[in-house]
């Protein structure tokens, strides 16, 4: 770069002097390089944030897919008949072979679930190959092994499991989704704790949206910032949002499940005794919503305080009331900020797990939630729980079920900032 | 030269008090009124009384209260935690600052426009009909709209345009749809800060001719750093000035003429002159 020729003046350097000339050069140098090694920090620090985020996403597709390695019960080919194999038999022929292997009283509780003459040749050969072939998975192997190591799986399979059928399997599947749990790995799914956590997040949202922005709005336009009991909540509320979620997860267990039990076991509204005892979705959304709340509150209080005070003197100025302020000008101001923090919150909610332990949410459930005051699992205790199995395959179950979990927290946020946008989109027009 | 208010004085502020400025010479007075921000005394001992149906400018150097006075006309400084007035501002005969008098009801009545212009994110029409609306108007808004708007002479400029945002307009056009929005709600009085300081020329010229048109209805009080505007528009001058406590009190109040001529006060002189300030 060229230099810059320094105006001459006479200086007194008693007095002081601005450097000048080949010394100001390579001070405007040193300076800019100090400016260059801070940006490469925190380009750093940002890699490597994103290193670990794709480490994260990486290990747990790695989990989700890959070769398993099968042993059948009963090798299909035995059930064949008369030369034709299991997958090409028409129903009337599979019907007598589900018969023959399995116990009358299983075969009644299927007829009473469904009767067989309703049942199609699908269903009759997918219950064949659940309860007479008995799949069984003997091993699994993660999805980077598989795809760059597939010939020694192969040999190791062939050593390890003679007779197994080894292929590539997504643990992620459509039944995955929609069937509900079950102790067998390969015929589990998490259809009833998706339900679960959508309906958890659904109450905590109708609990702490509008508390969360009520308070905020009162915090900020009518309590009297001097005064000591407003100082006091503030702090405390500043407080709370960093207390271990564990912590509410007892204060829902002793409020809601315990003392409330008659309102949150639904006993008031069917008049009499319920199985669950208080440890219902609604507890769990009441005590999620606690969590939040705070977090609510305070981003909620940020927006409002953002909005400019020339929007609300225009307001005033014409003849509002404070009331009239707040809900024409300031909230449809404040809201697209409100918007972010309860996403933000909300995605807190989604992936909690230590409150809803305490507050008793079951581990194993097949039901479908069917209210706010049944029963319920959620996908981070599903993962949890199949974490700590011994069986290997439910860490994979796990890995797939992480993945459910980020989509459905994905699909939230990104409605939540399509709402957002479009506040203020209409804002911007209109 | 007495001018009678044209308009009946809706008995919204005991309109039937039959005071010395009840005659309605004077839009509003205050007597012997001091603000104050905790214990500091931004403003001390203020007696003037504004003239119906005039431009009044306040001048002053900075930090002399000026903007404070104003905002005390329709009570803006309730809105300041720690903000107290003393003394009384008589409007219409009654004290404004009285116990039963709704700070809201002021408001109407009073005006006022800003330093910066500040429309509501919402669209031109929006921005004009939201105040009466507000305040309970009934009868055919859009006919409301343009006539606020004509009176603000924007109305040729934005008639095709009046579900667009407000923001899309140029600052001229923004400080005159506030001005709009003000006389929407037909206030006796409106209060400018500064309107024009954040405009060009040209803009600025054009808020001023609106200030005079306006002033055949409306009493104008207007607080300007621009002397030359304020000798250009105004009919009558306040000149504050801020002492060594920093409060800022009244030094002159006259005719325009004779404080940009002949004032009354040596301090009044150095500053028109240039001298200080």
């Amino acid at each position: 770069m060229m230099a810059l020729q320094s105006s001459q003046r006479a200086s007194d350097p008693a007095a002081g002097f601005m450097p000048s000339g080949e010394t100001y050069h390579g001070q405007v140098r040193t300076r800019r390089r100090r400016g260059r090694v801070w940006a490469l920090i925190f380009q750093a620090a940002m890699l490597s944030g994103v290193i670990a985020l794709c480490a994260l996403l990486l290990s747990i597709v790695n989990r989700s897919f890959g070769y398993v390695a099968i042993v059948n019960e009963i090798d299909p080919a035995e059930l064949a008949v008369d030369g034709v194999p299991l997958n090409e038999l028409p129903k009337e022929k599979l019907v007598p072979i589900l018969e023959a292997n399995i116990s009358s009283g299983l075969m009644r509780r299927y007829e009473h679930d469904m009767p067989f003459a309703e049942r199609s040749r699908e269903n009759v050969h997918g219950l064949i190959l659940e309860r007479v072939v008995e799949p069984q998975v003997e091993a699994s192997w993660g999805l980077f092994d598989s795809v760059f190591a597939r010939g020694s799986i192969m040999a190791e399979a062939e050593e390890r499991f003679p007779g197994s059928e080894v292929y590539f399997r997504s643990w992620l599947t459509a039944s995955f989704i929609s069937k509900s749990q079950s102790s067998e790995p390969l015929r589990t799914g998490v259809r009833t704790a998706i339900f679960g956590s959508l309906w958890v997040v659904f109450i905590t949202i109708v609990f702490s949206f509008p508390v969360g922005v009520g308070a905020a709005i009162y915090l900020e336009e009518y309590a009297h910032k001097e005064r000591f009991l407003n100082r006091l909540i503030q702090t405390n509320i500043n407080n709370l949002a960093g207390v271990p979620s564990i912590i509410y997860g007892m204060l829902g267990l002793a409020i809601f499940v315990r003392i409330m039990e008659f309102v949150t076991s639904g006993a008031f509204l069917s008049g009499g005794d319920t199985t669950a005892n208080g440890r219902t979705i609604i507890s769990a959304g009441l005590t999620l919503g606690l969590l939040i709340l705070p977090l609510i509150i305070i981003n909620g209080q940020e927006a409002i305080r953002a909005v400019p005070s020339s929007l609300r003197q225009a307001g005033f100025g014409l003849g509002a009331t404070h009331w009239q302020v707040i809900w024409h000008h300031v909230l449809p101001s404040a809201m697209p900020g409100v918007l972010t923090g309860t996403i933000l919150a909300v995605s807190r909610a989604i992936g909690e797990t230590a409150p809803l332990v305490v507050v008793g949410a079951s581990t194993f459930i097949a039901m479908d939630p069917n209210g706010p005051f049944s029963k319920f699992t959620v996908l981070p205790i599903q993962i949890y729980q199949w974490t700590s199995r011994p069986q290997d395959e439910f860490r994979n179950l796990a890995a797939a079920a992480i993945l459910v979990l980020l989509v459905i927290l994905l699909a939230l946020n990104a409605s939540a900032v399509l709402l957002r946008n479009r506040f203020n989109r209409n804002r911007a027009n209109a | 030269m007495t001018i009678a208010i044209e308009r009946p004085t809706q008995a919204q502020i005991g309109s039937s008090g039959a005071s010395a400025n009840g005659n309605g010479r004077y839009a509003i007075e205050a007597d012997a009124m001091s603000v104050f921000y905790g214990d500091f005394c931004a403003v001390r001992e203020v007696r003037m009384k504004v003239p119906t149906n005039k431009i009044t400018a306040i001048i002053g150097p900075s930090g002399c209260g000026k903007s404070t006075v104003l905002r005390c006309f329709n009570r803006m400084n309730d809105l300041i935690a720690g903000a107290r007035i003393e003394g009384e501002v008589l409007f219409q005969g009654h004290n404004i600052y009285d116990a039963e008098v709704d700070p809201v009801e002021v408001r109407r009545r009073i005006g006022m426009v800003f330093q910066k212009a500040n429309p509501f994110p919402k669209s031109i029409y929006e921005n004009v009909a939201w105040g009466t609306r507000i305040n309970g108007f009934r009868g055919d808004m859009d006919e409301m709209v343009e006539r606020a708007l004509r009176s603000a002479a924007l109305w040729e400029e934005v008639k095709d345009k009046l579900q667009q945002s407000a923001l899309g307009l140029s600052g001229g056009q923004q400080q005159r749809l506030c001005i709009a929005r003000a006389i929407a709600v037909e206030p006796e009085i409106i209060l400018m800060d500064e309107p024009a300081s954040a405009l060009d020329p040209i803009a600025t010229l054009r808020i001023e001719d609106l200030m005079k048109e306006l002033s055949e209805k409306y009493t104008i009080i207007v607080v300007t750093h621009n002397m030359q505007q304020a000798a250009r528009i105004s009919d009558f001058t306040a000149f504050f000035s801020v002492d060594d406590n920093r409060s800022g009190h009244l030094i002159e109040f006259d005719d325009t003429e004779k404080v940009f001529t002949n004032p009354g006060q040596k301090s009044t002189e150095d500053y028109i002159t240039g001298r200080f300030g």
